[in-house]
């Protein structure tokens, strides 16, 4: 049988330069980019794929569906602020969120390691199902497997979910138009310092906690009060700096922002400074940016700092004229660079 | 937060940068000699602040960047023996060998791990006594105290699985190969405040006499290094040449005497080679006689390995100040982040990966140098 003309045998990934996986594959940056654009979008290439969003937005019948899925992995399995648990649901929680849908309901797939102990997988199952009541959505199905020991990190989840789309907005780097404001619902970085500081046993005056938390019912509240909302992202791996930069390359604008104007709390900043990170690249698990009409933006903060989890909204840059897809920012001292992605995971510094 | 937001003050930089223009009457070339100083340069766009006759070049003081290719191949061979479990400061990780980096090796089976201490290394040492614990001893003045500290408790604890692999380097003679060298440009150095926090400022007395050049010891945010070099500017013009202490918050002039004991008790000062300059006599320190047994190299028998550094890569020019990385032909093309040929591109302190991060797109700077591409 005749292959079709664009099927290769050969890896779109050079091998001569990545001849294994290594972890910045999957580390938010330039890398994983590459990885997904050259080798998983061209081998599963569709028009739901390429629209290139936290999730994919479904017509059935109708109405108009969210779907996502996202896996976790996560060691400490439990950390200041959260666990893997609450993490697996929050997560994909907030994928639909982005989405503009109503999150509804979940799946989770569990990958045990042989000898995890009883009494974490039940902690870990009880801290998802409290996030699931928090965030109004359902366990509805699932599936577990048990892996030899060494085999798996104590415990791996995948979750899925479904969340219904009641409104008409495009949500999407597609929408975005020059002008638009960008919205920050609070401080950044304290997810991933919060992690690290576990994991590497460094202390702190007081425990910096991980912000995760579900976004739905914040985002529910700007689009039933009817916001013209034009973009959402949720600020993950890679932080604010990757988020803005995959929105600028899909809408093909510049973006600009204010370093001054971004929020980021002095423990989170003094353990930035120790470790020899930036703020605008450390993960996040409860923080996104909203992209919408200038005009909109004075509403659109007002309604969010009347939410727990948008007490510090706050407006940090807009997009530009600019079609080169470039994020700017103005440097404390008043002069402008670029903030690029970076190409793998940020390593700790010498001095 | 204290002793950084009044540091990164705009309102004070700007004084500052109106200070220096003010002082300046002819052109001046300066440089920075620490590669915490060039990012903060570059990601502050400070350099934008100053005026057109003042011209900063980055100086050799990236630790990792200066870390000889063969010094590389020697960790990459040594982190790849099962036995091994190698320790290594993370930035040193994405630094291309000859052919490749640890954390490639690390993707391959080799135990190679992150740690902010290389007391974190004895720990693990202790923990596992089945097996060769190695650290990368990488680094100046700044990590070497606490690099001989290791070699001491590692001794005290009777380890014999412990060991290091010493790449150590020093400031003074490298400023001093910079200032003999026949293409010299620097008429100034801001000096790097953490070495100088460890050994003082006593040494670049001498350096500053003999070469007639300004030595201002200076911080790492924006307004330090503008104070820095108005302090500099204000010598060159006024025809002095000494040394001033800008970072006076950190610097005495006798420096850490203890730290200085430990160093001068485990280490011996030594020839060093430095990536992309080449051999600069008694520039680097070497383990003692009496600390010989937790030398890697001997244990492992790589001490003999040479290696050639990829022909393409100038970073040797960068380090001294002689070429700035857009400059480079390879810059943003045939050597990037992902794919460097040299270690100035993947350093968080490297003169080139500040100048890719924050600067590589046109019109994104209006300190861009003519040649970006």
């Amino acid at each position: 049988m005749e292959s079709p003309p664009d099927f290769s045998l050969s890896c779109p990934i050079p091998i001569n330069d990545y001849p294994h996986v290594l972890l910045a594959h999957g580390g938010g940056g330039t890398l994983m980019h590459q990885l997904i654009e050259r080798m998983f979008v061209p081998a599963f290439r569709n028009p739901l794929l390429d629209a290139r969003h936290d999730g994919a937005v479904l017509a059935a019948d109708g109405a108009r569906l969210a779907f996502t899925t996202d896996a976790y992995v996560v060691r400490p399995l439990c950390f200041p602020g959260g666990d893997i648990g609450s993490l697996a649901v929050n997560g994909t929680v907030n994928d639909l969120a982005m989405c503009g849908a109503r999150p509804l309901y979940l799946s989770a797939a569990f990958i045990l390691e042989e000898g995890l102990p009883m009494q974490t997988l039940w902690r870990i199952v009880q801290s998802m199902r409290r996030a699931a009541d928090a965030a109004g959505v359902q366990l509805v199905t699932g599936d577990t497997k048990v892996v030899d020991r060494g085999k798996g990190d104590g415990i791996f989840i995948t979750t899925a979910g479904i969340g219904a789309i009641s409104h008409r907005l495009i949500i999407a780097p597609a929408s975005v138009r020059p002008g638009d404001a960008i919205l920050l619902n609070g401080d950044i970085g304290r997810h991933g310092i919060a992690i690290m500081a576990v994991r590497e046993g460094l202390e702190f005056e007081a425990a910096i906690e991980s912000d995760c938390a579900p976004l739905a019912d914040l985002v529910g509240g700007l689009l039933e009060a009817g916001v013209e909302v034009h973009c959402l992202r949720d600020l993950t791996r890679g932080g604010l700096a990757s988020a803005l930069n995959e929105i600028a390359e899909a809408a093909r604008l510049g973006i600009g922002i204010e370093e001054s104007s971004i929020p980021v709390r002095e423990d989170v900043q003094g353990a930035c400074e120790i470790l020899g990170f930036d703020p605008l690249y450390v993960a996040n698990e409860g923080r996104f940016v909203c992209i919408l009409p200038a005009s909109e933006a004075e509403r659109a903060l007002r309604i969010m700092r009347r939410h727990p989890l948008g007490v510090g909204a706050c407006l940090i840059g807009h997009v530009t004229q600019d079609t080169s897809p470039l994020v700017t920012m103005r440097s404390r001292i008043g002069v402008s660079r670029v903030v690029d992605m970076l190409s793998g995971e940020q390593l700790p510094r010498i001095c | 937060m204290k002793f950084i937001d009044e540091y990164r003050d705009a309102g004070a930089a700007r004084r500052y940068a109106e200070a220096i223009a003010r002082a300046t009457t002819r052109p001046w070339t300066i440089m920075e000699v620490c590669g915490g100083q060039t990012h903060a340069i570059v990601k502050f766009g400070v350099d934008a602040l100053l005026p057109p006759t003042l011209t900063l070049v980055h100086g050799p003081g990236c630790p990792v960047c200066v870390t000889p290719v063969e010094m590389l191949d020697k960790a990459i061979e040594i982190a790849s023996r099962p036995e091994v479990i190698f320790c290594s400061f993370g930035d040193m990780l994405r630094v291309p060998g000859s052919s490749r980096d640890l954390l490639a090796v690390k993707a391959t089976g080799g135990d190679v791990r992150i740690v902010y201490s290389p007391l974190d290394a004895v720990k693990i040492a202790r923990e596992h006594p089945d097996r060769q614990v190695v650290f990368f001893a990488v680094g100046f003045e700044t990590t070497a105290p606490a690099n001989a500290l290791a070699v001491v408790q590692a001794g005290r604890q009777g380890l014999a699985n412990f060991s290091v692999l010493v790449s150590h380097v020093l400031v003074p003679p490298a400023m001093e190969a910079i200032l003999a060298s026949p293409g010299n440009r620097v008429q100034g150095f801001l000096a790097a405040g953490h070495v100088c926090t460890v050994m003082g400022t006593a040494e670049y007395e001498p350096i500053a006499k003999k070469y007639r050049v300004p030595v201002v010891v200076t911080g790492f945010e924006p307004v330090d290094i503008l104070q820095g070099l108005y302090l500099c500017v204000r010598q060159l013009e006024e025809g002095r040449a000494e040394v001033e202490n800008q970072y006076a918050r950190s610097v005495r002039r006798e420096g850490n005497p203890a730290a200085v004991q430990l160093i001068r008790q485990v280490f011996r000062v030594r020839a060093r080679k430095w990536r992309g300059i080449g051999e600069i006599p008694q520039s680097g320190l070497g383990l003692a006689e009496e600390y010989a047994a937790f030398d890697a190299e001997a244990r492992f028998g790589v001490a003999d390995r040479t290696a050639a550094e990829s022909p393409d890569c100038r970073s040797g020019l960068v380090l001294q100040g002689v070429m700035k990385p857009p400059e480079c032909p390879a810059f943003g093309t045939r050597c990037t982040p992902e794919h460097p040929l040299g270690a100035t591109m993947v350093s968080s302190e490297g003169a080139c990966a500040a100048y890719y991060r924050y600067r590589r797109r046109e019109g994104a700077h209006e300190a861009v140098p003519a040649t970006e591409p």
